[in-house]
């Protein structure tokens, strides 16, 4: 099976120049590299609008000409009036979710407003992407102040709504741990979290949760293009997994969560 | 030929029950990655007896022995640094000879002193004597002291640089936190220093920036805890269409020429 990516960007970075960043050409040249057939593409820009919903019209020009394999995953803003407009605009381009930020928008990551937008998106049976950090601490600009969502904010979310599904992305072994094993089955569920942030071997914490956690909740994201795709492409072969082990986590697992839940 | 510069083992002293199993992970992801060569240490006791960063003597002499140890059990393949805490120098400089003259071949420096601290001039002093590089533990363009270590930047290890130009060294990890950028300005055009490729950090302009600004003479590739990001910055280089001579100085033809000559011919 090929890889559906969950955690792929265009635009520019204000941050950083990342000079691919700005293409879709760059995006399907690595996909083509490295047999990534689909990516749900968030636009980097968005993440610091006071009102995301400008940016993702520019989104949808971009990834346009390439809807079979570039799917466009809009930036909306819990707290803005008019949010539901923005939901059905994102419905209406046929986004397959759509990401919340709600540490660079000045919202209390599990509160009302949080609340009700994973929950309407629930509704709508559209999953949110949470994203833990777009940089490691370490390293982030001096003015890039903004917190890194927390593991018990998804796990407020997820237990708010039964209908609430959040694909958790960036996140580590740590924060997986925190959140599943604080969950019933059930709400665990509703949860699937991307690889791209774990380690490998020889530590191996990918190895340790895909035994623990189960493979089931595990689904491929890269962070390209501020990460270099070929990173996760690697951990998964120095994993050695059993072929439909590999295939679930590369694309089987998101589609049978989108279709038992959406 | 792929020479990892920045490889780590452990010990039972770690206070992990799966010391073994991590060590023989990195083997079994070394072979499945090509890697010819692992140049590796052991930071003491990894924080279990003496913080990682400020080893005790005695965990440091412990970690050399094991490291050592690793070394005569797979020749040719695994070669270890000569970890050290400078504070103690007397037993740091005993340390080096006494570990070089086994066969050890080269030095690591971690944070238990800043770079441009005079307590490293013997230290380096030896490394040019002996023959052999110095990997020193680098926060990239540190902007404040972070807890458990004393860490260096780039600034700090170029001063250390500048005062023994004939001695090599490794600026660690450039994917291992922090501002990648501001290193590489620093280290440019810098004779004798070279940036391990290392880290968890996986930045695609990193890659790029360091190519542009540095070139790859100047590069050297290792991977220090995170293989798999150590093999996807290989990869990514790889599908950049760079000359395949510039690749193979990243590979290891650049630390074949910083190492003592003909270590890694058995590894070939």
């Amino acid at each position: 099976m090929a890889a559906t990516d969950i955690a792929a960007f265009v635009g520019p970075y204000p941050y950083r120049y990342v000079q691919q960043a700005a293409t879709a050409d760059w995006l399907l040249l690595q996909m083509d590299r490295l047999g990534i057939a689909r990516a749900w593409v968030g636009y980097l820009p968005s993440i610091l609008h006071k009102d995301p919903a400008l940016g993702n019209a520019a989104l949808e020009e971009i990834v346009a000409p390439h809807h079979d394999r570039l799917l466009p995953t809009p930036t909306l803003h819990p707290g803005r009036p008019r949010f539901e407009d923005d939901l059905n605009a994102a419905i209406a381009m046929g986004a397959p979710a759509v990401r919340l930020f709600p540490q660079y928008q000045g919202l209390d990551p599990a509160g009302a407003e949080m609340r009700v937008a994973t929950t309407a998106l629930g509704v709508a049976g559209l999953p949110a992407v949470l994203t833990v950090r777009i940089e490691d601490a370490r390293q982030r600009h001096p003015a890039d102040l903004a917190p890194e969502f927390p593991a018990a904010a998804v796990r407020t979310l997820i237990r708010n709504d039964r209908d609430v599904r959040l694909l958790v992305v960036h996140a580590d072994r740590a924060f997986i741990e925190e959140v599943h094993f604080g969950l019933t089955p059930d709400e665990a569920g509703r949860v699937l979290w991307d690889i791209s942030w774990l380690w490998g071997p020889p530590e191996d914490h990918l190895g340790i949760l895909l035994g623990t956690v189960g493979h089931e909740r595990f689904a491929f994201g890269t962070g390209m293009p501020l990460r270099i795709p070929d990173a996760v492409v690697a951990k998964l072969d120095l994993s050695d997994l059993p072929a439909a082990v590999r295939d679930d986590i590369e694309g089987g697992n998101l589609e049978r969560w989108r279709g038992r839940t959406g | 030929m792929l020479i990892d510069v920045h490889a780590h083992f452990f010990t039972e002293r770690s206070g992990r029950g799966d010391w073994r199993d991590v060590n023989a992970r990195r083997l079994a992801a070394g072979e499945r990655m090509g890697i010819t060569a692992h140049v590796a240490s052991i930071l003491g006791s990894w924080g279990h007896r003496s913080p990682t960063y400020f080893p005790s003597p005695g965990d440091v002499t412990h970690a050399n022995e094991a490291m050592l140890e690793l070394q005569r059990a797979h020749p040719g393949r695994v070669f270890g640094y000569c970890v050290v805490n400078p504070n103690y120098a007397e037993h740091a400089l005993d340390e080096v000879t006494c570990r070089l003259e086994a066969g050890m071949v080269g030095i690591k420096l971690a944070a238990s002193r800043r770079a441009n601290d005079p307590l490293l001039d013997p230290l380096a002093e030896a490394a040019m004597e002996w023959g052999v590089p110095v990997l020193q533990h680098v926060w990239q363009h540190r902007r404040r002291d972070w807890p458990g270590q004393e860490a260096s930047d780039a600034v700090e290890l170029a001063e250390l640089a500048d005062r023994h130009p004939g001695t090599q060294f490794i600026l660690a990890h450039l994917g291992g936190g922090g501002d990648w950028s501001h290193t590489l300005r620093v280290v440019q055009g810098r004779g004798n220093i070279w940036i391990d490729l290392s880290g968890s950090g996986v930045d695609t302009d990193m890659v790029h920036q360091a190519l542009e600004t540095v070139g790859p003479a100047q590069l050297v590739w290792g991977t220090d805890v995170t293989m798999g990001t150590g093999w996807g910055k290989l990869r990514y280089l790889e599908s950049l269409g760079l000359h395949e001579d510039d690749l193979n100085l990243i590979r290891g033809g650049n630390a074949r020429a910083i190492f003592p000559a003909g270590v890694f011919d058995g590894g070939d």
